[in-house]
This record gives structure tokens, C-alpha cells and sequence, in this order.
């Protein structure tokens, strides 16, 4: 008998009497105010939040964070980022993107609860550039906007296998990469850190140093 | 003491033996007990801001109950969806065979650098030094692990790997591994340098390696947590990532994903979610991810009823913060990977002669359960560790023995008025070399308390005879 069958078989013989699978989704806490709300969590988890009142002052509300205007190789998913200089599409080897200073990407979903925000790899090979760059950008329309993550989990899906992956009507999703579903996303929640050294926090552990969410929208 | 090996450091098992050396450092006991409170504090201040705190805990513990019911159902719908996605999966039946896979993964690619992001699993199957003695370099990439790497240490906290270090000794390490400047200590200096040393690491490795936080059965997806982002780094560059697992990761559903992770960070370090928190579908595009399923243990752990609510466990390191032998003895006198009273539970499966004194590293207050996000049961299944210990003879005789004579005190009223009657009298006149001596380990840091001239049952009786007689005379 192989190893899987093995496994499998000694797991079934150990099995305890079926236990009932509690349904979901859980409510949880809600928020009223579910701007001030995420603007409010970013901060408690190292990052900052800029509320816009529309794209169109995006260039500007970048152009005052001091870290976007000192980068010298910017990267950008979102359109019109003015100074954007890379091509995520023409990088072969995503070892290129090292040196990318400041780097622009859309947020799907945001959690009000916690300050993260859901972002995809939009299905590409260069999902290293979120891990690479030293500073990180994040734009979030403040209608994706959640209470917690039972909400988010309802609105986002994972895979052409889940449940919600008929792109429900109450998705904010655009189908990015569909067919195949993002196969690399994540919640970011603020800036790299670590408290390894004496319990410390300290900001830029591997990843970026500092995380801004523009928030466009009441 | 007296079975300390020549090296001064005592064995594995003797969790006493190696808590005393702990312990002889007074200021630095304090200091490790001070700062793993300190995360139990922050811990309960991010419990305290979710009202629905409790629901989450029981509804985690269904959850997980419940895909262990059904483990082989949801790891053969898991195989099956993550084959889909473009995955590979392997089944290792022990530490050895998932070494062996793991390497042989390695060498057929011709891999001479792996970087790693946090998996306990890999500590409990000694992976690094299966793959080192095999000629490929192992460089763990979460800071804590790194600096105890470099020591040539195991972890001694699941979360916190280096919790047991000072700065100042941080630095010194840095200055000898990394040419740091000498006397350097200030966190911030010694992370950044960390930083860049860790940055050459992720962009020159062939491999990267990860574990697995939950495994979602109806995608075949895989969920990653961590602070620093290094398992991202880690994964994002290389042209294969290995994700190595229990199967006891398994969970049904993406949804109970949104009650996994309101429970996780915050019982883990106080945070309300950690900051990456990547779910992995498939390989990256023109690059492999394999997954290594591994039993080592698990399936015996769930063939016990009394025990198997530790595999609910998602190593959130609660029980260890908020327990008064753990932050007073320090993780490496558990000699075991995971250290504090989930790992007192878990290592008698293990090897029950070698982990016997484990469960006895407990003063059995239940603050583990009252703090654990899934309700795992974990000072009762030290106390029914204990009663099994004993009835294998693994008890050292002294604890047999004492344990014996209280329990036929305890159990006969006449026996228990009579000797507290009998220690009342004689105690306060005997000489103190009688009382604090070898015999007495209990007295070793500690003085009795002075004692009462009656015992509670004679004041309970005399007040209530002056009731009596304050009734009648009214």
C-alpha cells in the first residue's frame, strides 16, 4: 500500500462519530461608517490611508508622499501614475524588479475591521513586485469596502471552484484574470514588520517599508 | 540533578533539570516572563474589541472539529482540487519519507539554495539538517528563526522563535554572521541589516519553502500568514515552492477562512489580522508548487478520543504566552519543537518515555483553554496525560509516592483532620534543617506560611456555636 492510501486508510479508521459543519457566513461586528472605519485600523497596523474624492486626484495625493516622489523605478497597475517607469509586462524575470522603489496596485476589497485589502496577481509572473518594491501603494474605492472578513470571503472568490465564482452580481470584481481565477492574491494589511528582535515593532521587515491605501469615495 | 551529562546541559526529557538552569538567572527569568505577558496583554486587548469573540472561538472549534470527521474525505476533495489548479501533491507517512521527498525535489532540480518561511512541521521532521548534511544550503528567512539558526538553536517559541534572546546578544550574533557594527542593538539597525542579508538570500535561491496555515478542500488552495512577507519573497521568485503540511491543515471551506483569521493573529500576537496573508492556487505561471501532505504521528493522535481535540490546534502560541511554567521556564526546556502545554500534549504521542515529564510542566490553572482560539481542552488532556503516565510506571517514584499519600489523605476525613491537627502542633517547633531539606523541593525558592492555630473547620464550627448561642440568648 502507498503512502497516500496508508494515510487515508489510518485517518478513516481513527475518524470520530461525524461532527455537524457549523453553517456560515457569521455576521460579526458591523460598522456604519466603513471609511472612517478601514481609515481609522490602517494606522493601528503601521500603514496610512488618504482619502481621495475621486481618481482624478490620485497624481496629486502620490505626488505628496515623499516616498513615491523621491523613487526613482516606479511600478503601476493602476492607470495614470504619472510617474510610472516600469513595464510589468515586459519584465521576463522577475528577479529585474529588485530595485522597483515604489510600486502602484489596485486593491479589490478592503476590511474595515482590520485595514487589509484584497489583491490579486492579476494572474501574471511578476507577482514579486509587491514583495520587491521598498514602498508600496495601494488604490481602493471606499464602495469595496467591508465590516470584516465573513463579508469578504462572501465577495471574493479564490478559484474557478468557488462557490461565489460565477462572479456574483454583489462582486466589485472585474474578471481580472479569468479564465483560472487570480491563483495568487492575498489581504495586505499595512507594511512589512517584525517584533522578532525583544518584541520591538519594527517597519520594512523583508517587504515594504511603508503601505499607503488611497481610498477614493465616500 | 545528578543524571546531568558531562556537558552540563541536561537531557532532552528532564524538563526540571533544564528549567533550573533557566531559572538561575533571576533577572532573566523575570525578563522572559515579562515579555511573553506582554503579548498575552496584547492579546487580550484585541480579543476585548470583538464582542463576538467567544462565538468565534466555538465556531472554530466546530469547524475544525468537523474536518476532522471527515479528514480523509476533505484531504482526498482538497488532492483532487489542487491537482486541478496545477499543483502536485506528495504523502509522506513520516518525518523520514517527507525528508526524502522534500530533498529528492531538490536534488532532481539540482537545487544548492533553499530559502524557508516559518513551518513547524519542518522543525518536527529536523528537515534543515537532512537537507544540510545533504549539501544544500538551508537559510531560514523569518527573522526569529534566523538569528536562532545562526546559534545553531531550535525555536524556542512557535512564533516568536528568538523570544528568549536580548538584544544585546542579537547583536553581538550579527556582528560575528554579518560584520555589524560592534556594540549595535538597536532593533531597527539590527532588522534592516538582517534585511539585506536576507535579500541576497531570495533573489540567489533556486527554492523556496513554506508551510501551510489552512488548506481549503473545496478550492485546493493553500493559506500562508506572516508579518515580514518573506513567505511571499520566498515564493515568488524561485522556479518551484514547496508547501509542507499536516493534514490536520485541512479546513472545508474558503468561508471558514473568514473565521480562522479573526481568530489567528489576534490570539497570536494581538493584531488584528497578520499583514500577508496569501492564499496560493496552483503554481505561478511557468513555475511548480508541490505540496507535501504528512501524517508523523497524526492520525494515532485522532484515533484517541481523549486527545484528539490537539489536532483542532492552528499555533497561535496563546497557551504558551499566557502560562505561568512556559514564560518561567523558557520553550527550549521542553527539548521539544513545539514547547508550552500544546506541546506538553503532543509530545507524549510522540514518545511517551522520553516526554514523560511534560505533562507535569503544568500547574494544571487552565489558563491555556480559557485563552485557546479553538477551545482545545488542554489542561484536561494534561491531567489524563499524567494518570496514563502513571499507569505506564513513567512517574518518577518521589511524584508516585507523594501523589500516593495524598490521595489516602484525601480520601479518608479522619486521616486529613488528624495530620493537620498533628502539623499544626509539631511544625512550628521543629528545626528548620528538618523541614527545608532535599526531601522538601517545594521549599527550595519558597517559605511556608505561618500556620493557623485552627484549621478552617474548627473556626467554621466555633462560629457557628456562637450563632447558635447569640440566637438563643435573643
Amino acid at each position: 500500500m502507498n503512502a497516500r492510501e496508508q494515510i487515508l486508510r489510518a485517518l478513516r479508521e481513527a475518524a470520530p462519530e461525524p461532527e455537524p459543519l457549523p453553517e456560515l457566513p457569521f455576521r460579526g461586528q458591523q460598522f456604519d461608517d466603513l471609511p472612517a472605519r478601514f481609515a481609522a485600523a490602517l494606522p493601528e497596523v503601521g500603514g496610512r490611508c488618504v482619502r481621495l474624492a475621486s481618481r482624478a486626484d490620485l497624481e496629486k495625493a502620490l505626488a505628496a508622499v515623499p516616498e513615491y516622489a523621491s523613487a526613482r523605478r516606479v511600478a503601476s497597475l493602476v492607470p495614470g501614475v504619472g510617474r510610472a517607469n516600469v513595464d510589468l509586462a515586459a519584465v521576463a524575470d522577475p528577479h529585474d524588479l529588485r530595485d522597483v522603489d515604489y510600486c502602484v496596485l489596485p486593491g479589490v476589497l478592503g476590511v474595515a475591521e482590520s485595514g487589509a485589502v484584497w489583491v490579486t496577481d492579476h494572474g501574471g509572473k511578476n507577482r514579486a513586485v509587491a514583495f520587491l518594491t521598498q514602498h508600496l501603494g495601494l488604490v481602493l474605492e471606499a464602495s469595496a469596502l467591508v465590516s470584516n472578513l465573513h463579508q469578504a470571503y462572501q465577495r471574493i472568490y479564490l478559484s474557478p471552484l468557488s462557490p461565489l465564482s460565477p462572479l456574483s452580481p454583489l462582486s466589485p470584481l472585474s474578471p481580472l484574470s479569468w479564465p483560472g481565477g487570480p491563483g495568487f492574491s492575498l489581504f495586505l494589511s499595512g507594511p512589512s514588520k517584525t517584533a522578532d528582535i525583544e518584541q520591538a515593532l519594527v517597519i520594512g521587515a523583508h517587504g515594504a517599508r511603508s503601505c499607503t491605501v488611497f481610498l477614493i469615495g465616500r | 540533578m545528578s543524571d546531568l551529562p558531562a556537558s552540563g546541559l541536561a537531557p532532552a526529557h528532564d524538563h526540571a533539570a533544564r528549567a533550573a538552569a533557566f531559572v538561575a538567572d533571576d533577572a532573566r527569568l523575570h525578563w522572559h516572563d515579562k515579555a511573553v505577558y506582554f503579548v498575552r496583554e496584547k492579546r487580550d486587548r484585541a480579543t476585548s474589541m470583538v464582542p463576538e469573540w467567544e462565538e468565534l472561538r466555538s465556531l472554530g472549534s466546530r469547524i475544525k472539529a468537523h474536518a476532522l470527521s471527515r479528514l480523509a474525505d476533505y484531504l482526498e476533495q482538497f488532492e483532487k482540487n489542487a491537482l486541478a489548479a496545477g499543483a502536485q501533491v506528495h504523502w509522506a507517512r513520516d518525518a523520514d519519507e517527507h525528508n526524502r521527498i522534500v530533498h529528492g525535489l531538490l536534488a532532481e532540480r539540482g537545487v544548492k539554495l533553499l530559502v524557508k518561511s516559518k513551518s513547524m512541521l519542518t522543525e518536527e521532521c529536523h528537515l534543515n539538517p537532512y537537507l544540510i548534511e545533504r549539501g544544500i544550503e538551508v537559510v531560514d528567512t523569518d527573522l526569529g528563526e534566523r538569528i536562532v539558526q545562526f546559534r545553531g538553536e531550535p525555536p524556542s517559541h512557535i512564533v516568536m522563535p528568538a523570544i528568549h534572546l536580548k538584544k544585546e546578544e542579537i547583536g553581538e550574533l550579527f556582528h560575528e554572521k554579518l560584520g555589524t557594527p560592534a556594540g549595535l542593538s538597536d532593533p531597527t539597525a539590527l532588522a534592516e541589516a538582517a534585511r539585506g542579508h536576507l535579500r541576497e538570500k531570495f533573489l540567489s535561491a533556486q527554492a523556496g519553502l513554506t508551510g501551510v496555515n489552512f488548506a481549503i478542500a473545496e478550492t485546493g488552495g493553500l493559506v500562508v500568514c506572516t508579518n515580514e512577507g518573506n513567505a511571499d519573497l520566498g515564493t515568488a521568485l524561485p522556479p518551484i515552492h514547496i508547501a509542507c503540511m499536516g493534514v490536520e491543515k485541512i479546513i472545508p471551506r474558503a468561508q471558514d477562512l473568514g473565521v480562522f483569521l479573526r481568530l489567528l493573529a489576534r490570539s497570536a500576537t494581538g493584531q488584528p489580522i497578520t499583514t500577508y496573508t496569501s492564499h496560493f492556487h496552483g503554481p505561478r505561471p511557468g513555475a511548480e508548487l508541490h505540496i507535501v501532505i504528512v501524517d508523523h504521528g497524526r492520525s494515532k493522535i485522532l484515533a484517541r478520543p481523549e486527545y484528539r481535540g490537539a489536532l483542532k490546534c492552528i499555533r497561535c502560541a496563546a497557551c504558551m504566552n499566557t502560562c505561568p511554567v512556559y514564560r518561567r521556564s523558557g520553550g527550549h526546556s521542553y527539548g521539544v519543537t513545539v514547547p508550552g502545554p500544546i506541546g506538553a500534549v503532543l509530545a507524549p504521542h510522540i514518545d511517551p518515555v522520553k516526554h514523560a515529564a511534560l505533562p507535569f510542566a503544568s500547574t494544571l490553572c487552565g489558563s491555556c483553554s480559557d485563552v485557546c482560539p479553538v477551545r482545545i481542552d488542554l489542561h484536561g488532556q494534561l491531567l489524563s496525560w499524567r494518570g496514563e503516565l502513571a499507569r505506564k510506571g513513567l512517574v518518577p517514584l518521589g511524584k508516585r509516592a507523594a501523589a500516593g499519600i495524598s490521595g489516602f489523605v484525601f480520601a479518608r476525613t479522619w486521616a486529613y483532620r488528624f495530620l493537620g491537627k498533628l502539623m499544626r502542633m509539631v511544625l512550628p517547633k521543629l528545626p528548620r534543617a528538618l523541614i527545608y531539606n532535599r526531601l522538601n523541593p517545594w521549599g527550595r525558592q519558597r517559605e511556608l506560611p505561618p500556620l493557623p492555630q485552627q484549621s478552617f473547620r474548627e473556626l467554621w464550627q466555633a462560629r457557628k456555636a456562637a450563632q447558635t448561642r447569640a440566637a438563643r440568648k435573643l
